[in-house]
């Protein structure tokens, strides 16, 4: 009975969310029949479900809800204002409800006699239905988490061992049985691991859904009217993380409508249409999430903000006027500010922005603002794609490694390198990094590590926290790992540096450094002062470096230095002799388990390790190897094209030396494998039940075999081959379309196939296909 | 009331350690050493897929000892796991639990992590707390 109640309770909550925004609809269109019938079946479940569990006070809403809806149905009442406000007040009361009754709570039913008499025709009743209670936490996933991360460690013990094993055998002659078995096992964990990963992705569309609901809320509450535009709801992300950006999301949402979207009929003064337009937006880019939230209200007046930061007294006016158009947007996230004049009940809760960039920094994340005062204001919230896959760069201080996350990097530049310089003002040091002062930090020195590299020699990280950089010196930059992060004891925390522990595939843990934590230990203040000299630097520079772009330079394989826009470079892999080898004619790395096509300019043989360089194109993984890459940097030359297509893209001067830049186009158009894309496949379209043997057996054949299978077809598309079952009806609305026939029964003739003869179905479904395009 | 017990040797002196203390003994592997953490760290290692954070009892009771990091006592403290090195293991006995007598003051660090003592063929022997020997951060202490 209890595990009843559980599942009642989780498919009401799942049902509610998923509702929310049909209501919002049907109140803006009471004559839809579609969200009428959704909004009916809601009640009607729980009606059903409510006499079975013996809940008697949800069935009797739920009853009463239902009523009318069935009248509303049969059009025997017409849905006005206060009938839909009724159903609403309803709904929420059934939410409610749920949620007391999962947390072992009882509410008072004092109310709900007003409820229902509200949904009497005429009744003078008003039902105000109240904003629902945001759920803190506690939100099930059918499947527990815990269950996921036993699987994500069982998943890591796996890794780990195949290491192990891999290690061992390396060393001894093996027999190529024994190396299939091995192989055929890096594959399967490979393949395991991605799947268990995406089980903790869930779509966004989990934290958009409740938007529509807040957003009418808010809009009636502050009597503005705004419409809601939702893109990107099936974009996916980590469970956590979709719970970790709900609270921030909220907030923006609600600062938007109150703050950013002005009132009616200051609307119409200046000329906009009266319903105030709100975007919500997700999309991934890169191993990143950006969720966008644009509206079309005034924008941030960066005059209003600093009157007011000026009028609190911790501020010196003189110097706010003096900071650039970018860093006087910034100051919307000092502390304690609110840009409206008066405190509003929506978003005066003395939560301000700087607490919802905070929250986003602890996940990872981080904020961007573009701004047209008068006009509107995006904010761009980017998050990693997961809590618990973090990239990482790995470093080497004294005999150590040390992870530092990716985010935090700025950039990472050579101290022997031109233009760089390393200094010591007193007690402390100073990096110049192109005309620009960053505070150092040795991250040997700071840790009490021996280490042989001289400071001048070391490699510098130059590592962004907000508004502030400095940079940290280490003996190496070793690697770019992906790496599942934990977090560490008490008593490694309290060393005050480190993020979290990791175990990466070497077996050995390593530490994450905390790049904030650093700076306090380290002693670094960052005050406005700080701020104010960054900025003059970064405004004389900013002609400058309008023009230039960043650039890998790595050793190619003939010993030539080249570079590479660092643009479309997503990673740098050191990988063996060994993981490459020429197949079917063309150079390939394996890649944990995986094959991913190289590009090279000379030759792979003499060389023992490489660095590849992967590029990211769309959904295509192309890598380019290289002897070694040596520096990042900014180029502000000129690039001086190169007239024929070819590998080569142009020639830039780099230290005083021509040096080549690869054509990334050159290296997808030569090297990447044909696009296994949906889009791109031939649609096979399936008729009749998936049964298990369809769904277990004959799909993944098919997909293997480069069909994309499909049980509905996509809107305009044209199914490429029918395939279905021989007691249906042969009509099918595409005349053209080959068809093939699984039979239960034994023996083939013309495209009737037995159902159980994979080789048969396969030479049917290509002769099928070869007809059709004779 | 009896109860099992791990006898051990640890920082010099032999101990018992309460058997619902203990998660597993295991071999040592590798320590990636803790910059900057307090001395009784020694370092992370591998346990299986997890990482442990390696404690040396003998700092903190006041024995700093050279002993290599070989062995450990798996315990865990607030959801983390620990490793407690300790340089022998004895044996796993039943014993009775018997309170420190009036008058038996321990120095240092012994008298945080002593509860009472079992008696071994005559030989009285202290019984520890595993989790006293976690340093605890002095943020979180506050």
């Amino acid at each position: 009975m209890d595990d009843l109640l559980q599942e009642f309770i989780a498919e009401t909550r799942e049902t509610l969310d998923a509702l929310s925004g049909e209501i919002v609809a049907w109140e803006a269109a009471p004559q839809d029949r579609e969200r009428l019938d959704a909004i009916f079946r809601f009640v009607h479940t729980v009606k059903g479900s409510c006499g079975f569990l013996d809940l008697p006070r949800l069935a009797r809403l739920s009853h009463a809800a239902e009523d009318v809806l069935s009248d509303v149905r049969s059009g025997k009442r017409t849905p006005d204002q206060a009938l839909v406000n009724a159903v609403l007040a309803v709904v929420d009361r059934i939410g409610e409800l749920v949620e007391a009754i999962d947390a072992g709570n009882s509410l008072d039913d004092s109310s709900e006699d007003r409820l229902i008499a509200a949904l009497e025709e005429g009744s003078s009743e008003i039902a105000q239905p109240v904003s629902p209670t945001l759920r803190a936490g506690g939100r099930s996933v059918r499947l527990h988490v815990d269950l996921l991360d036993r699987m994500m460690s069982g998943m890591s013990d796996m890794v780990l061992a195949r290491n192990e094993l891999t290690r061992r055998l390396r060393d001894r002659e093996i027999d190529p049985g024994l190396e299939a078995a091995l192989d055929r096992l890096t594959n399967t964990v490979a393949d395991m691991r991605d799947a268990v990963t995406r089980t903790r992705m869930q779509k966004v569309d989990a934290l958009f859904s409740a938007l529509p609901r807040l957003v009418r809320d808010t809009a009636a509450g502050l009597g503005k009217s705004v419409s809601l535009a939702i893109e990107g709801a099936d974009v996916e992300l980590d469970r956590e993380m979709i719970e970790a950006m709900r609270d921030p999301l909220l907030h923006l949402v609600r600062n938007a409508i109150d703050h950013g979207i002005e009132a009616v009929d200051s609307r119409r003064s200046a000329g906009k249409s009266e319903k105030g337009r709100l975007t919500v937006s997700a999309r991934q880019s890169g191993n990143q999430i950006v969720i966008e939230i644009a509206d079309d209200g005034r924008g941030i007046d960066t005059d209003k903000l600093i009157r007011k930061l000026v009028s609190t007294g911790a501020y010196d006016e003189k110097r706010l006027r003096s900071l650039s158009d970018r860093a006087k947007l910034d100051l919307i996230f000092e502390p304690g500010l609110s840009t409206k004049d008066e405190v509003t009940e929506i978003s005066g809760r003395g939560v301000g922005m700087d607490v919802v960039r905070d929250s986003v920094a602890q996940i990872g994340g981080r904020i961007e603002l573009d701004n047209s005062p008068g006009k509107g204001l995006r904010i761009s919230v980017f998050v990693p794609l997961t809590l618990s896959i973090l990239s990482t760069v790995v470093v080497g201080a004294g005999d150590q490694t040390f992870a530092i996350p990716r985010q935090a990097i700025e950039e990472i530049v050579s101290a022997r390198a031109q233009n760089i310089r390393v200094d010591r003002l007193g007690s402390a040091m100073v990096a110049t990094v192109r005309n620009r002062k960053f505070p150092l930090v040795s991250l040997s020195a700071l840790l009490g590590l021996k280490s042989e590299v001289a400071i001048t020699q070391a490699m510098l990280v130059i590592v962004n926290m907000g508004i502030n950089q400095y940079t940290i010196a280490v003996d190496a930059v070793l690697d770019n790992e992906e790496l599942v992060v934990k977090p560490a004891a008490p008593a490694v925390m309290a060393a005050g540096v480190y993020g979290g522990q990791t175990l990466p595939d070497s077996g050995l843990p390593m530490l994450l450094l905390d790049c904030t934590g650093i700076a306090a230990v380290a002693g670094l203040r960052f005050g406005m002062g700080g701020l104010l000299a960054q900025e003059e630097v970064a405004e004389e520079n900013s002609t400058e470096r309008s023009a230039s772009i960043p650039i890998l330079f790595f050793r190619d394989l003939d010993g030539v230095r080249r570079g590479v826009p660092m643009d479309v470079v997503d990673r740098i892999e050191k990988v063996d002799a060994r993981q490459l080898a020429y197949s079917s004619g063309r150079l390939r790395a394996t890649i944990e388990g995986r094959m991913v096509p190289v590009a090279a300019l000379g030759d792979i043989q003499g060389h023992e390790r490489f660095d590849l360089i992967r590029l990211n194109g769309d959904g295509t993984s192309v890598a380019y190897a290289v002897e070694q890459a040596f520096d990042i940097a900014s180029v502000s030359e000129e690039v001086i094209p190169n007239q024929d297509s070819g590998p080569i893209a142009g020639v830039i001067l780099y230290e005083g030396e021509q040096v080549e830049l690869i054509d990334p186009a050159w290296v997808y158009q030569e090297h990447h494998d044909a696009p296994s894309s949906d889009t791109m496949a031939p649609l096979c379209l399936v008729q009749g039940n998936e049964d298990g043997w369809m769904r277990n057996f004959i799909r993944p054949l098919l997909e293997r075999s480069g069909y994309r299978v499909v049980a509905e077809l996509p809107k305009g598309r044209r199914p490429a081959i029918i395939l279905t079952e021989e007691e249906i009806d042969s009509a099918t609305p595409y005349p053209d379309t080959p068809v093939v026939r699984l039979s239960a029964r034994q023996g083939n003739s013309g495209n009737r196939i037995y159902r159980y003869d994979r080789t048969a179905l396969m030479n049917a479904l290509s002769a099928q296909m070869n007809g059709d395009a004779a | 009331m009896s109860a099992l017990f791990l006898i051990a040797n640890m920082a010099g002196r032999t101990v018992a350690i309460p058997s619902e203390q203990v998660e597993s003994v295991v071999n040592l592997g590798p320590l990636t050493p803790v910059p900057l953490a307090s001395a009784q760290v020694r370092g992370l290692a591998t346990l299986r897929s997890r990482v442990v954070t390696v404690i040396d009892g003998g700092s903190i009771l006041g024995m700093p000892h050279e002993a290599p990091a070989a062995r450990g006592v798996i315990t865990v403290v607030d959801g983390h796991p620990y490793a407690m090195i300790v340089e022998d293991l004895d044996d796993v006995v039943s014993f009775d639990e018997k309170p420190l007598a009036d008058g038996m003051t321990l120095e240092g660090g012994w008298e945080k992590i002593a509860r009472g003592y079992v008696e071994r063929d005559g030989e009285p022997v202290l019984i520890v707390n595993l989790s006293s020997l976690v340093p605890v951060p002095e943020m979180a202490a506050a």
